[in-house]
């Protein structure tokens, strides 16, 4: 077990370049931000050649990324064109959407599981086909619909939540967000749960449990629903690395000033070290999670061994 | 039902506690008096994340430049709705050649940290802005005066051979000379620039924390910043000047889109918005009614052509580009895409200047006007397109140009009976189409906005059209256009020079470097709440003067 982490941890360290370097490609490539900063205006050559010093932008691709990385591990995470630096920036954006990814990932084990074991266990119901149908409508309905729609419904029309959060973005303002974050992958869930249940019902120790005469909560819980959310695990463990990064819909919807919303503005600016730096604590949190979810296995079924 | 009372009584609790977290950060100004009023006297206006720190000299954009209107008053300010610059600490600028100019400041004013308004305020302020060492975006602006290339040189890499513009000479503590290095009568009308704002002795003492939190001289003081998504202002008491703020405060808060703050502004959380998203122009009327404002700003759309590239400089180029630009139906545009945010352009200034300050309607004449059947003809005489087609450029990453720049396209083709003749080219960002821009790299026509900086009709003329000027992004160059540049700005009396400026301005419907098409207008909405709302000509709000119900 602690080799198994060990290696996965050494894995993680050329993934983690590898992925800073692409981003830092990327975001070179969009142009110079430099000449952007003037607006309409022609740049001024020498103020112009003046802020790519102090940027570090004079320097060629290779010599900007190692600078970029050597001040990372220093905690260096370089300054946004606002004069803010992006450990700032992040310090502000991170707990906001780590909050809206609890609340959305809240959503989706609990609604997500519970329909999904209610819908595994009454294959072809009235129920079943009902969730399916629903759960289908939501996968096909763009984010950015649904968004709007629950935010002019409740927002507008009822008055029952604000529709925009407020800077500080506490957890009962970031309900009817997260939920709309969460809708996509929660019919995810729900679909994966019900086709695992579904099959596991029909399995040994299932059985073999009722044969027992175990109670039918205890059947479902401690056994069916115990080896039937290895799929789900792995899909939600997953889905933290893509809620957090993939709420730039979300958060532009609902005026949350949050990681996805910095990451746009970012690309927008062509700012290099707030574009690196979110991605590289996003892929960070991508890699622990697969690492958690891999782990979580053996929680799951004992039989997985670590070696 | 249940579940819905329990949301009421979540909503009762949230806003109980909103008001008083309210009261209790607008106690220490004394403005939470307004009985009855959900807001306490207090505008709530959305607004956006400005781009680069809040110094005069190093804002360029508008989100930016908003707080610094409010928080700062220059020599001049311009007038809300005539655009003429009008003397505000200045107590008098006078000048016998166009060239040295006399200033001498009203006595009375002070900075919100009670430090007093005097020379120094401006000569330091603006060494620090023309010093190439500080990078500040806006340092071309003191190029007009002497030494400024000294302290800020202009090739890439130089270094600075003085730190303070030998053209800056304080004579009392409220009055200072400035010399020019060339002849500007129109110099003193755009010292209303944010850019020339005076900075107090904290600017410089402590940088970090003035930036943290500004400190001007305006009818407004920032009681908090949270960068990135709240400033809040207040109305300051101590403000000495003719246009105190009419409201308790302005509270700015960043939306991460014009879509949410309007629907913010349809749930009653914000008061004001002043960028009404192009989705909802066509329901806003009916929302808002007279609550909407839709006026011409100081903005002005063209397509620029490169004309360094040899399939733009041949000698009948001209007519081809004359003949593109009648091919253009401005009106049907500017109506089904634009939803009547636009004005069809008839002269390459803009509206808010208004016919003293030189905005001449028609000024372009046929040439600008759509005409297809001339329009095939003047191109066939120009020798036809280059290579039998062209492409506008633009940037696909903001502002939507994609829309208007097919309708543009289309209209060409429409004229030339060519479905083939122009098609749009994208580039993705912003950044990477000025940077092509810049190093002269395109080929094509490609679109071009140019948003005033002082409303004066050299602002649109000189750094667009003059040879090897700033911005001229076409490179256009002809010797009677800048001579007449020239006398323009040596005449004396300001009404002969914008006469010159506009014999000057006839040259461009000659030489076409670029096509007019429309004047953008500044929209906004607000709130019952509201009152005595307008924008000025930059299409910002004027704060001050807004009441609140």
């Amino acid at each position: 077990m602690g080799r198994y982490v060990i290696r996965r941890l050494l894995q993680m360290i050329p993934v983690f370049i590898g992925s800073t370097f692409l981003i830092f490609v990327m975001v070179y490539a969009l142009g110079d931000p430099v000449a952007a900063l003037f607006g309409d205006h022609a740049p001024d050559p020498a103020t112009a050649a003046q802020i790519r010093h102090d940027l570090y932008l004079d320097h060629s691709l290779p010599a900007q990324y190692i600078h970029y990385m050597k001040n990372i591990f220093t905690g260096n995470f370089g300054e946004a064109f606002s004069g803010q630096s992006v450990t700032s920036l992040m310090g502000s954006a991170f707990p906001v959407t780590i909050r809206l990814t609890i609340v959305a990932i809240l959503f989706e084990i609990i609604i997500g599981i519970i329909l999904g074991v209610i819908t595994g266990m009454k294959r072809g119901k009235p129920v079943d086909t009902g969730v399916l149908l629903l759960t289908l409508v939501v996968i096909s309905v763009p984010t950015f619909v649904t968004g709007y729609v629950l935010q002019y419904l409740f927002g507008v029309q009822l008055k029952w939540v604000a529709s925009s959060v407020s800077p500080s973005a506490p957890f009962n303002e970031l309900i009817l967000p997260g939920l709309v974050l969460a809708l996509v992958s929660l019919a995810y869930v729900t679909r994966l749960t019900r086709t695992s249940i579904a099959e596991n019902t029909r399995a040994d120790y299932v059985r073999t449990a009722v044969a027992k005469g175990l109670p039918r909560r205890q059947v479902i819980v401690r056994h069916l629903l115990r080896n039937s959310l290895i799929p789900v695990v792995t899909f939600i463990g997953t889905d933290i690395g893509a809620l957090m990064g993939g709420a730039i819909v979300t958060e532009r919807i609902f005026n949350i000033h949050g990681v996805g919303y910095q990451l746009y503005q970012g690309i927008l600016r062509n700012n290099a070290p707030t574009v690196v730096g979110f991605v590289t604590i996003l892929v960070l949190v991508f890699l622990v999670a697969n690492l958690l979810v891999d782990l979580l296995y053996a929680v799951l079924d004992p039989r997985i061994r670590y070696a | 039902m249940r579940g819905a009372t329990r949301v009421k009584w979540a909503v009762g609790v949230m806003a109980v506690a909103l008001t008083a977290a309210a009261c209790g950060g607008g106690s220490d100004n004394g403005g939470g008096g307004g009985s009855g009023s959900s807001s306490g006297g207090i505008v709530r206006a959305s607004w956006g994340d400005p781009q680069n720190p809040l110094e005069p000299a190093n804002t360029n954009e508008v989100q930016g430049g908003k707080v610094l209107d409010m928080i700062f008053r220059g020599l001049k300010k311009y007038d809300p709705k005539t655009a003429k610059a009008e003397n505000m600490i200045a107590d008098s600028i006078t000048s016998t050649d166009s060239q040295n100019f006399d200033i001498k400041l009203k006595s009375g004013w002070t900075f919100s940290n009670g430090e007093p308004v005097n020379a120094d305020s401006f000569i330091n302020a603006w060494n620090y802005d023309a010093l190439l060492k500080n990078a500040q975006l806006n340092a071309s602006f003191f190029n007009y005066i002497d030494g400024y290339e000294q302290v800020h040189p202009d090739n890439p890499g130089a270094k600075s051979t003085a730190t303070t513009l030998s053209g800056l000479q304080k004579v009392s503590d409220l009055e200072f000379k400035v010399r020019l290095n060339q002849k500007f009568s129109l110099w003193p009308d755009t010292l209303g620039y944010s850019a020339f704002y005076p900075l107090p002795k904290a600017f410089f003492d402590n940088h970090a924390a003035w930036l943290r939190k500004p400190i001007g001289n305006g009818p407004y003081t920032i009681s908090s910043y949270t960068k990135g998504s709240l400033m809040s202002l207040r109305k300051w008491d101590g403000y000495k000047g003719p246009d105190p703020a009419q409201n308790n405060g302005v509270d700015l808060r960043v939306y991460t889109d014009n879509n949410t703050a309007y629907t913010d502004l349809q749930a009653g959380n914000i008061d004001l918005v002043d960028d009404i998203p192009a989705a909802q122009l066509t329901n806003v009327k009916s929302d808002l009614g007279s609550r909407y404002i839709n006026e011409p700003a100081g903005i002005i759309q063209t397509i620029a052509f490169p004309l360094y590239n040899a399939r733009w400089s041949s000698a009948n180029s001209a007519k081809v580009r004359q003949g593109l630009s009648m091919a253009i139906n401005r009106k049907q545009i500017t109506d089904q895409i634009f939803q009547q945010t636009r004005t069809p352009a008839s002269d390459w200034t803009s509206p808010v200047l208004g016919t003293a300050g030189g905005f001449k309607e028609g000024l372009c004449g046929d040439e600008c006007t759509y005409n297809p059947a001339k329009a095939k003809q003047m191109i066939q005489q120009g020798g036809g397109l280059p290579g039998g087609s062209i492409t506008i450029g633009y940037n696909a990453d903001t502002g939507s140009h994609k829309e208007w720049v097919d309708a543009v396209c289309n209209s060409i083709n429409n004229a030339l009976g060519n479905n083939k003749a122009c098609v749009g080219a994208p580039t993705g960002t912003f950044a990477d189409f000025r940077n092509k821009i810049t190093n002269k790299q395109l080929n094509n026509p490609f679109r071009s906005g140019w948003q005033m900086d002082y409303p004066l009709i050299q602002d649109f003329l000189q750094p667009l059209y003059f040879t090897n000027a700033s911005s001229n992004d076409s490179h256009y160059s002809n010797a009677n256009f800048d001579k007449l540049v020239n006398e323009a700005n040596a005449e004396t009396n300001s009404s002969n020079a914008v006469g010159k400026f506009q014999d000057a301005e006839r040259q461009l419907v000659t030489d076409m470097p670029a096509i007019p098409l429309w004047y953008q207008n500044g929209s906004a909405g607000y709130s019952s709440n509201l009152s005595n709302v307008l924008l000025n000509p930059f299409s910002v709000p004027v704060y001050n003067e807004i009441k609140v119900k």
